[in-house]
């Protein structure tokens, strides 16, 4: 199963290959992961997508735990999160097209970052369910280049019930 | 006042009340030695830093406290991480210093550069790359305290050569905490609870110990649980000593060379007590198939220990000395059972079976039996001594025909398996305990791997013994290939073994041979009562094979050769 782990670690030299190498080194799995500052300079954020049975999350989150520069780990799996990822896409778009692309990018309420003659950069936000649905309708047009930043996710304020 | 990095390190290490290190000089160190001599700390320059590392682990291992290296950077750096390596996966609180060069030429490909925190990343618990020497008293403080707590291990400090030349102002701090650190030491309440219940219910205990009994200095506690509560006891090569080899209650050794009733027993418990030990595979054999009656109890440090082999019905996450005295608690106020009646059946069931299949082997003809010179250091030492050992077969007999009776006084390299690491951790144990008799009971192959550090041991008359089993072979994978690979013993067969006498001598050490069975004895004793170091080279019958075995692979149950 899919999970999405929040950790923070300590901001110091050599946090993110201590992270990367336990993953590669024990055999688990990394879909992505996304590192960035916090408001307190001394702590970085992680964002790491893995999958594994519960047997081997649970021992993914207790050998993130071990590592001395984690501060925290929380599955956000296990809760309401808010999941966000920004993929960056260079569409053709020629004349005789562009008035397609650009519709496609209006219905998803995507945003346009950047033109050229023949080509469109396209600023995609979303869980991954929009991407994959966005992504795909562009591809007709040909995408010339895709970046992703791997998701980012925050637990709900609120646990609503539904 | 202000203090170089280089004094710096050393009024640290004697703060941390370290007075003896293991080391290695080189050029981005030499400023760390250059201080050394005003220092109260004494330097053992060994001939490998292998040794080094291997040394300090059995001075760690054999005392409790923590054993400190100093190497230089590059080639010096990176003789170290077989050492640390080892003392990683058996838990030992070590220090490694090491050289580095210059900060600005980091990343240059410089002379003697390695980039020993990347190499070592995954076999410390921490390391460092000290950056700014105002770090430098902090940085150390950190790693005696990572070192030491929690589940022990190596730590590793990378000191670049202008980061020991460069001054600042002393401040050590007293205490260490860390927000990202926090050992649990303290077991559940209620999950003692349910494991006094569960202890209380069950009609075939065991308790599988390990070497975190040893290293949370729980042996006593251990023993006295056994013996109160009446659970027949056995231990991991790592636990042997955690519990008294002469006490009836004990089973011998568990796992892949464990005794039949000690594999027995856990094949048809129901329940396990397992403390301080980790369910590795040459305990458990095949997975699905360890301990399949049994519901398990797990006391460990480490969280990442528990389910991580084998699931287990009462996680316990705390100190083996809390997480026993917290049971004893617990099974104290169970009322109105007779524990001597509850467990007598089973007891006198695994007793009989101790009888019935024993570890044997015979000792007649003209060759000597590796197992019967073990038993003669045995009985020679009546068990008072530190036993060292090396890879293979000499450690498995090592460990099954010597009867541990306290903790700290069986060291060997179980986890990493490290040929080489009995020599010099028996100099290491030897000069914690400069009076105690210290032994190494060695292979011919794997004494060839650290046999430089004779240089060490006659330079500082650091009287160990070393006793060679010498089969001839690299007997251990001579083993399998006789028993799994049709006898094609290929790269086994150590046909041009050096002279060790000779070699001994030439050391500056003694050198005994024995080639009769009649020899052993007067000469095992004659080798022990010699003031300095000492080589005997005992022939023993080349073929002779560890019994029994459980293959790799296979089922507790499933023994060869009992
Ligand atoms: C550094 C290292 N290399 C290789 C091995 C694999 N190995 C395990 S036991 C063994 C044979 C050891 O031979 P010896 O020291 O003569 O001991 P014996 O088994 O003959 O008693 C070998 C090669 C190892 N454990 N360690
Ligand atoms: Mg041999």
């Amino acid at each position: 199963m899919r999970h999405v782990l929040s950790i923070l670690v300590e901001n110091e030299p050599g946090v993110l290959s201590r992270v990367a190498g336990l993953f590669s080194g024990r055999g688990f799995n990394i879909e992505s992961l996304n590192v960035g500052p916090t408001l307190d300079p001394t702590v970085s954020h992680m964002t790491i997508v893995t999958v594994g049975d519960d047997q081997i999350i649970e021992q993914i989150i207790k050998q993130l735990h071990k590592l001395i520069s984690v501060i925290k780990v929380v599955d956000l799996s296990q809760e309401q999160a808010v999941e966000r990822e920004i993929v960056l896409v260079k569409v053709n778009a020629d004349d005789s097209r562009r008035a397609d692309v650009l519709r496609i990018v209006d219905i998803f309420r995507c945003k346009v970052v950047d033109v050229s003659v023949d080509e469109l950069t396209v600023e995609i936000t979303g869980d991954g369910k929009k991407i994959k649905a966005i992504v795909t309708l562009l591809q007709r047009f040909g995408v010339k280049e895709l970046v992703r930043s791997g998701p980012i996710a925050m637990r709900r304020s609120m646990q609503l019930v539904d | 006042m202000a203090y170089t990095g280089a004094q710096i390190l050393l009024e640290c290490l004697l703060q941390e009340g370290v007075d003896l290190i293991f080391g290695y000089p080189g050029g981005a160190i030499i400023d760390i030695y250059d201080e050394l001599p005003k220092y109260p700390i004494r330097h053992i320059l060994v001939r490998h830093e292998q040794g080094a590392v291997h040394a300090a682990d059995g001075y760690a291992r054999a005392s409790g406290k923590v054993g400190v290296c100093l190497v230089t950077s590059g080639p010096g750096a990176t003789n170290t991480v077989t050492g640390i390596a080892t003392a990683y996966m058996d838990s030992v609180p070590i220090v490694v210093f090491t050289g580095q060069v210059p900060t600005h030429l980091i990343g240059n490909d410089a002379f003697q550069e390695a980039d020993i925190v990347g190499i070592t990343r995954p076999c410390t618990k921490h390391n460092y790359l000290v950056k700014d020497v105002r770090q430098l008293a902090f940085t150390i403080k950190q790693a005696f305290y990572l070192a030491r707590t929690g589940r022990p291990g190596p730590v590793l400090v990378d000191l670049p050569k202008d980061v020991i030349r460069a001054t600042t102002e002393l401040e050590y701090p007293a205490t260490m905490t860390m927000r990202s650190y926090n050992p649990n030491y303290s077991p559940n309440r209620k999950q003692l609870r349910r494991a006094a219940e569960l202890i209380a219910a069950s009609s075939r205990p065991v308790v599988y110990a390990g070497g975190g009994v040893v290293a949370a200095d729980s042996a006593a506690e251990l023993t006295q649980m056994a013996r109160t509560y009446q659970l027949p006891v056995t231990t991991t090569l790592m636990g042997l000593g955690a519990f008294p080899g002469t006490d009836p209650l004990w089973l011998g050794m568990l796992g892949m060379h464990g005794t039949y009733t000690a594999n027995m027993a856990i094949h048809n418990s129901d329940l396990l007590i397992s403390v301080g030990a980790r369910f590795d595979d040459r305990v458990t054999g095949r997975v699905d198939a360890f301990a399949p009656k049994a519901k398990i109890i797990h006391f460990d440090i480490d969280p990442t220990s528990i389910s991580k082999n084998v699931g287990v019905d009462v996680p316990i996450v705390a100190d083996c000395r809390q997480g026993l005295l917290g049971l004893m608690e617990e099974l104290a106020r169970i009322p109105g059972v007779d524990w001597r009646a509850k467990h007598a059946a089973w007891i006198e069931e695994l007793t009989a079976m101790q009888q019935a299949h024993p570890l044997t082997y015979s000792q007649e003809g003209q060759y000597i039996k590796p197992q019967w010179v073990v038993e003669k250091i045995y009985s020679i030492t009546q068990g008072e001594a530190i036993i060292a050992t090396e890879v293979g077969q000499n450690q498995m007999w090592a460990a099954q025909f010597y009867r541990y009776t306290k903790p700290r006084t069986f060291l060997s390299s179980g986890g990493l398996g490290t040929m080489g690491y009995g020599f010099p951790a028996a100099i290491g144990a030897q000069l914690a305990f400069p009076d105690r008799l210290v032994i190494d009971i060695a292979g011919d192959g794997s004494i060839q791997m650290n046999i430089q550090e004779l240089a060490t041991a006659v330079s500082y008359q650091i009287p160990v013994k070393v006793v060679i089993l010498n089969n001839g072979y690299l007997g251990m994978v001579r083993q399998w290939q006789e028993l799994f690979y049709n006898k094609n013993y290929c790269a086994t067969c150590l046909h041009t073994n050096p002279d060790f006498v000779a070699l001994a001598r030439a050391y500056g050490a003694e050198g005994f041979l024995v080639e009769r069975p009649e020899e052993v004895e007067p000469t095992l004793r004659q080798a022990f009562a010699h003031p300095g170091p000492v080589f005997v080279d005992v022939r023993v019958e080349p073929e002779e094979n560890v019994a029994p075995m459980v293959p790799a692979g296979a089922a507790l149950s499933e023994m060869l050769l009992v």
